[in-house]
């Protein structure tokens, strides 16, 4: 690896194995008055955040780095790991530089930590985000644009002044900026995933969590330089595949690095996808709340948590496969993920209609042992070799 | 501990409103088995926010799937269901009422009565206070090719009130996206008067059933709110909210209670009354199904009585003054749905809750977590700690699951009961 490109991997590496949110209290301090608002998977309208002159921070648990000691005696044995390690965060002062948090509508668990958090934390500005359901621009576009309105005017108050239309358009702009960096990545990873392992897109993506968007997408330029530059990367025999489940608690690292030794090209993925939740580009000029409303409605990523009026379930991952030229899916959801699992056998029918090969295996935040998961995806990755051989 | 004392008649008690329960029930089952020579369309939809008196008024035929789970439950079916389900790649960590119902699907969809249920015309999806729902239906779909879809987004009361645009949101899908379907489905068109008349005999029946509930404030309770309460609820979240049988339901069994009450009668069980209530207890959360009865005993056995619960709210909460009214038909749905017990905050749950506690005299609170059901499991370690707190009443934790009979741990279960009881006991010993 290049020096500069190490530079650039251990910095984000450090942010991400930072569970103090030091950039979040570096950042604060830089300027005083500043906020910081945190948000949990998957997705929340951080152009409204950053029109309030307010730093959106990514909460996605405390993964496999944290120990759990308070958080388990919230939740019974058979609720999901993030929420526990969020409470953990949160009750060992690591949230400190929080103003506030948002809790998106992602599933029952994540609907009732927003209610936890009013009780546990009164002091603090806690907003449930309720995404609609109904997709008709004079419904659901109502609905949620007055749902804006009202987060747009608690930011405007925690941050002492009024988020101006401009101000909007201005983060609408900065974050269409963003998603096409990340758009890009996700493309170039796709054409030449040698040069761009998972577990490094990973680590360069979450930085986008808790850096300011705008140092983000600089970071992300530079790796999509850097990476292609190296030359002790090249094309090996593995196996081209789509990973999926991963939207909400987030896999270990080790466990992306696993699936990589284990022979497989990760060629497309749902993790972090709030981070590339529009397919396209928010319009920039006009009625900037009324484009954040529309495109919810009209560009979201289809995924476990998002109602489909119409059309079969599993299209957009068929699509994905056939797009990305992938050879399989690997279905991996966190243990207990009401949304991911629920999913799970609908997609499961859209690739057997289609013949596209699939296996499945369950994770946690915290998972430490990979020998099994190693050995089912390299065993999927051999048997995909051989078929397309045949 | 030595066990409470039950009155026998017979091998199990019937009053005349069980009798009357067991006519409604069946009577609704068998016009389902006559659905499709009939000619009559089937909507199936779910418990919390449903739309009974709105389906009626195109004299359509509501299907509730999770009672159809719970009753695979109650007759030990259950288990063979969710195994079927999981051999078709359902995971063991879901909702056990949705892999009971595509369980009983892929069998025969086979009802209480040993008939068919015909397929669904229409499938309701009103999302409120569970999103499990949205993929339950999602799976049906996949299930009935070809079946509409009319979706209902309720929006959760996050911070326990009901803004204007909540209820504007509902209204706006009832009218662009469930009544052109229910139309569409049944021929018929949207008739206000009859939906009016629906909901007006809705608040009839309501009235009674508040009064029922609340019956159980004195003491000796006449009523046992919770493994009785679950078949007072039985009408009025089923299939005959809105309709003259409910009413005639409540009233028999208003006037049953209130004979009950004037008598200073105990609860009846299954074994007979109960003629001590040695603890009064508010519970949270949905009961066992598979091992209903065997769960039930162990607290009428030890002369517990539930005085107080929050499943008997979850398909409509009523005793805090909501009635449906035909003044404001579609507003009035709007309202119902958001009202739902699972749909309140947690924040609301806990003060509803310390409100039965004090309100109903209660010496003690218990919470049966189901693995099933993140709406009402998580958060509610936290909701015991606070209502502890609040009410300085100690609080009871058990958890076993809705239809999965390898979460019922029998013996489990009854120890942390009784272990329960009599640190209740030794606290008012304590006291005295």
């Amino acid at each position: 690896m290049t020096p500069d490109l190490a530079q650039l991997v251990e910095r984000v590496t450090h942010l991400y194995e930072d569970l103090h949110f030091q950039s979040v209290h570096d950042w604060k301090s830089e300027e005083p008055g500043r906020h910081a608002i945190g948000y949990m998977p998957i997705y929340v309208p951080r152009e409204l955040v950053h029109a309030a002159g307010m730093l959106p921070v990514g909460i996605l648990g405390g993964g496999d780095r944290l120990e759990i000691i308070r958080g388990d005696a919230y939740f019974q044995s058979y609720i999901c790991h993030i929420p526990r390690s969020t409470i953990e965060l949160a009750l060992t002062q690591r949230l400190e530089a929080l103003d506030g948090m948002l809790f998106p509508s992602i599933c029952d668990v994540i609907r009732n930590l927003s209610g936890m958090w009013q009780m546990l934390f009164p002091e603090r500005y806690v907003r449930y985000i309720d995404l609609p359901q109904n997709f008709d621009p004079a419904v659901g576009g109502t609905f949620w644009r007055q749902e804006l309105d009202t987060l747009r005017e608690d930011l405007g108050r925690i941050g002492g002044r009024e988020i101006a239309d401009l101000e909007l358009r201005q983060s609408v702009v900065k974050y269409n900026e963003n998603r096409r960096v990340l758009r890009q990545l996700y493309e170039a990873r796709s054409e030449r995933p040698w040069f761009f392992p998972t577990s490094e897109v990973y680590l360069v993506l979450r930085a986008g969590t808790v850096l300011p968007v705008e140092e983000h997408t600089k970071i992300v330029r530079r790796y999509l330089e850097l990476a292609p530059l190296q030359d002790d990367r090249r094309d090996q025999d593995m196996s081209r595949v789509v990973l999926v489940g991963m939207f909400c608690e987030q896999p270990p690292l080790g466990l992306l690095i696993t699936l990589e030794r284990a022979g497989c090209w990760i060629v497309d993925d749902d993790l972090l996808l709030g981070l590339r939740w529009m397919s396209g580009d928010i319009p920039e000029d006009g009625d900037p709340l009324q484009n954040l409303a529309i495109a919810y409605l009209e560009q979201s990523a289809q995924t476990a948590s998002v109602y489909q009026p119409e059309g079969r379930r599993g299209a957009w991952l068929v699509d994905s496969v056939q797009r990305n030229v992938a050879e399989g899916v690997i279905f991996c959801a966190p243990s207990f993920c009401d949304p991911a699992l629920l999913e799970q056998p609908m997609l499961v029918a859209a690739l057997e209609r289609e013949g596209i090969p699939h296996t499945q295996f369950k994770y946690s935040e915290n998972t430490g042992q990979f020998a099994v998961i190693r050995e089912q995806a390299g065993t999927f990755s051999d048997s995909i070799r051989l078929w397309s051989e045949a | 501990m030595s066990n409470s004392q039950t009155k026998r008649h017979g091998d199990v008690q019937k009053e005349r409103s069980m009798a009357l329960q067991k006519e409604l029930v069946g009577g609704h089952f068998d016009a389902l088995g006559r659905a499709k020579e009939e000619g009559r369309k089937v909507v199936y939809t779910f418990v919390p926010g449903n739309l009974t008196e709105l389906m009626r008024s195109f004299d359509l035929l509501p299907v509730l799937p999770e009672i159809n789970a719970l009753q695979s439950g109650m007759r030990k079916l259950s288990a063979g269901y969710i195994s079927e389900a999981e051999k078709h790649g359902h995971s063991e960590d879901v909702c056990t009422y949705v892999k009971c119902d595509i369980g009983m699907l892929k069998k025969g969809n086979i009802g209480p009565t040993g008939k068919p249920i015909p397929a669904p015309d229409l499938l309701l999806l009103s999302y409120t206070g569970c999103f499990t729902f949205m993929k339950w239906f999602e799976l049906l779909k996949q299930e009935y090719e070809g079946c509409p879809v009319a979706m209902l987004h309720v929006p959760y009361q996050a911070d326990g009130q009901v803004h204007s645009h909540y209820r504007d949101y509902i209204v706006e899908q009832l009218r662009s996206e469930v009544i052109p379907k229910l139309e569409q489905v049944s021929g018929q068109a949207y008739d206000e008067d009859k939906l009016r008349s629906n909901l007006t005999l809705s608040a009839q029946a309501e009235d009674d059933l508040v009064w029922v509930l609340e019956s159980a404030k004195n003491v000796p309770s006449p009523i046992d709110a919770y493994f009785g309460g679950v078949y007072y609820i039985g009408p009025i979240f089923g299939a005959f909210r809105g309709t003259q049988e409910g009413v005639d339901y409540y009233r028999t069994l208003r006037s049953e209670i209130e004979e009950r009450l004037a008598n200073k009668q105990g609860p009846i069980t299954p074994d007979g009354e109960l003629d001590e209530e040695r603890y009064r207890l508010v519970i949270e959360g949905p009961p066992n199904w598979t091992s209903f009865r065997e769960f039930w005993k162990m607290f009428y056995e030890e002369g517990a009585v539930v005085v107080a619960s929050s499943y008997t709210k979850v398909g409509g909460l009523y005793d805090r003054g909501f009635r449906h009214d035909a003044t404001r038909p579609l507003e009035t749905l709007a309202d119902y749905c958001l009202g739902c017990y699972t749909n309140l905050s947690l924040p609301a749950r806990v003060d509803l809750l310390e409100d039965y506690v004090r309100d109903y005299s209660a010496d003690g609170f218990m919470i049966n977590s189901v693995k099933s059901c993140n709406s009402f499991s998580a958060g509610q370690l936290l909701m015991l700690r606070q209502l502890e707190e609040r009410t300085g009443v100690p609080g009871g934790f058990i958890e076993s699951d809705l239809v999965d009979p390898r979460y019922f741990s029998a013996a489990n279960i009854k120890n942390r009961i009784e272990s329960y009881l009599q640190m209740l006991e030794q606290k008012r010993g304590a006291a005295a």
